[in-house]
């Protein structure tokens, strides 16, 4: 069999993909809080919390109410966007004066609230979701076999992120929304409603951590805790990306996912520091993050 | 040209914070009309245009925008009624290419410039279509901050120190970009520290002291009024 450096490539390649579809997890994680971070200037700590709640909502769909994968991927989004908004006409507006560290306390505060909540109706033990049929099994590349869900995850999360991308650099409505984050007085006075663009903007944040976390589903086991397993990397890749940087956040967690999933191969002992370990060099190197901007 | 109140601003408070910034303004512009808000810094006549959008913090008093009470809306409703803001610092947005701080703000009535229109008044613009905002020159930008809110359909145009720290030909280019907008009977208020950009364009000037107006002058009272500008402005 052949190997690299002693390690069989079949290993190889099993831990690369692995690597991209957690980086794209990160991505689509970090993506969001990036969005929520550039136009409501919140660190969204309750990120992991909706990510969970994405999963869980999955879960119960099917459990409870017989509402397939499909429908919740759709679902899932709409409701967590639906609840995000809820918080920030409840809640965040409040804070946006304030320094960010309010902001930082409040989400932190609802994530713990969000996770007991869960906790205390379906427990921590972690609830299995089989993966779709249409999904499961796997492709034959000739080199490796390639587990078709996980294809699937690298798939969506690629294109959710090239959509959002697309919209925030390309379309006039993101013209608005980078107007708003650079400028949000003046962006008003020009007769732009940005409290409306500002609730929007978290409300699909959070969507989009929720569409993770549906994604996330059948991959993983289904627990309250697992956001806040996840969310503490997420914010790890924010700060290397660049605070606030659409294209960063994306580049990096994938990035960073693959660079994770090497390490697993070639030193496992460091798998679980390395994205860390890359973190303080770069803040060394680069305080504002590989894609940020120097304020 | 038609003589209706466009704007009626009466007894007007401004706070940032604590601070109370404008202690009752009074003024008004007809339809058509350009009037200046002189005075010197920290007088408040920037705070005026601020708060005649909804800027600064609390507000009180009343501002009639085209026979609406405008107090209580928050700015992008009193945008929508027909208001275009070109602020002192000019405002271009670093992260948006030069036509797409062009074509930011939202149409707010008919009759706006189109885009062809615009790059014949401003061939500069043209050329760099294509920059980031962040690249543009001083005189380019307030160029491009004038231009902005010309194809938004705009009839009340708060112009905030357009003449500032710019070369003569630009200040000179901004004149007539001024005098053909009142030929077009767009309503317009000049917030200026150049008394000698403004005078040849205002009908009327208002020199403001201390958050209040404190003298009216109409363009024919220039002469016999001498006194009051040496008197708060030194000219």
């Amino acid at each position: 069999m052949t190997e690299i450096f002693g390690v069989p490539i079949q290993a190889l390649y099993g831990q690369l993909m692995l690597g991209l579809v957690n980086g794209s997890f990160y991505a689509v994680l970090s993506l969001g809080l990036a969005v929520i971070f550039g136009m409501l200037n919140i660190i969204n700590f309750a990120h992991g919390a909706m990510y969970m709640t994405g999963a869980m909502l999955t879960w119960v769909g099917l459990e409870y109410l017989g509402i397939g994968y499909w429908w919740m991927l759709v679902l899932a989004p709409i409701a967590v966007g639906l609840i995000g908004i809820a918080i920030e006409r409840l809640m965040l507006q409040w804070l946006y004066k304030l320094d960010h560290l309010y902001g930082l306390l409040l989400t932190f505060g609802l994530a713990l609230m969000i996770e007991g909540l869960f906790r205390d109706l379906y427990g921590v033990a972690g609830q299995p979701y089989s993966i779709p049929e249409m999904l499961s099994g796997a492709f034959n590349l000739g080199f490796m076999f390639l587990p078709k869900y996980r294809a699937w995850i690298i798939v969506a999360s690629l294109a959710v992120c090239f959509v959002t991308w697309f919209m925030i650099e390309k379309t006039r409505l993101g013209a608005y929304l980078r107007a708003a984050t650079e400028n949000p007085q003046l962006t008003q006075a020009f007769g732009i409603n940005v409290p409306l663009m500002v609730m929007l903007t978290y409300g699909f944040g959070v969507g989009l951590a929720a569409f993770a976390g549906v994604l996330a589903a059948p991959a993983t086991q289904i627990s309250p805790l697992m956001g806040s397993n996840l969310i503490i990397v997420v914010f790890a890749v924010v700060v290397v990306g660049g605070m606030g940087s659409i294209l960063g956040s994306i580049v990096t967690g994938l990035g960073l996912g693959v660079i994770e999933g090497l390490t697993k191969v070639f030193y496992p002992e460091a798998s679980s520091t390395v994205v860390f370990v890359i973190m303080a060099i770069v803040l060394l190197v680069r305080p504002a993050g590989l894609f940020g901007k120097e304020k | 040209m038609t003589t209706g109140e466009f704007l009626r601003v009466s007894d007007l408070h401004a706070f940032y914070g604590e601070s109370h910034v404008l202690h009752g303004m009074d003024f008004t512009v007809r339809r058509g009309e350009c009037i200046s808000l002189l005075g010197r810094n920290g007088a408040g006549r920037t705070t005026t245009l601020r708060a005649i959008l909804g800027l600064t913090g609390r507000r009180t008093g009343s501002i009639m925008l085209n026979g609406r009470e405008a107090i209580r809306l928050p700015p992008h409703r009193i945008a929508q009624m027909g208001v275009g803001y070109c602020p002192e610092e000019r405002g271009i947005y670093a992260s948006l290419s030069c036509e797409e701080n062009l074509l930011l703000p939202p149409r707010v009535g008919s009759g706006g410039l189109s885009l062809e229109a615009i790059y014949d008044m401003f061939p500069n613009l043209a050329e760099r279509r294509k920059s980031q905002g962040s690249r543009l020159s001083g005189g380019e930008q307030q160029m491009l901050a004038m231009a902005r809110i010309l194809r938004t359909g705009a009839r009340l145009l708060l112009l905030d120190e357009v003449s500032e720290g710019l070369a003569p030909v630009i200040v000179q280019k901004l004149g007539e970009v001024i005098r053909m907008l009142k030929e077009r009977d767009y309503t317009i208020i000049l917030v200026e520290q150049n008394f000698r950009f403004a005078a040849p364009l205002a009908d009327r000037m208002f020199i403001v002291e201390h958050g209040q107006v404190v003298a009216e002058i109409a363009r024919e009272e220039i002469d016999e009024k001498q006194h009051l500008l040496q008197e708060y402005l030194g000219v």
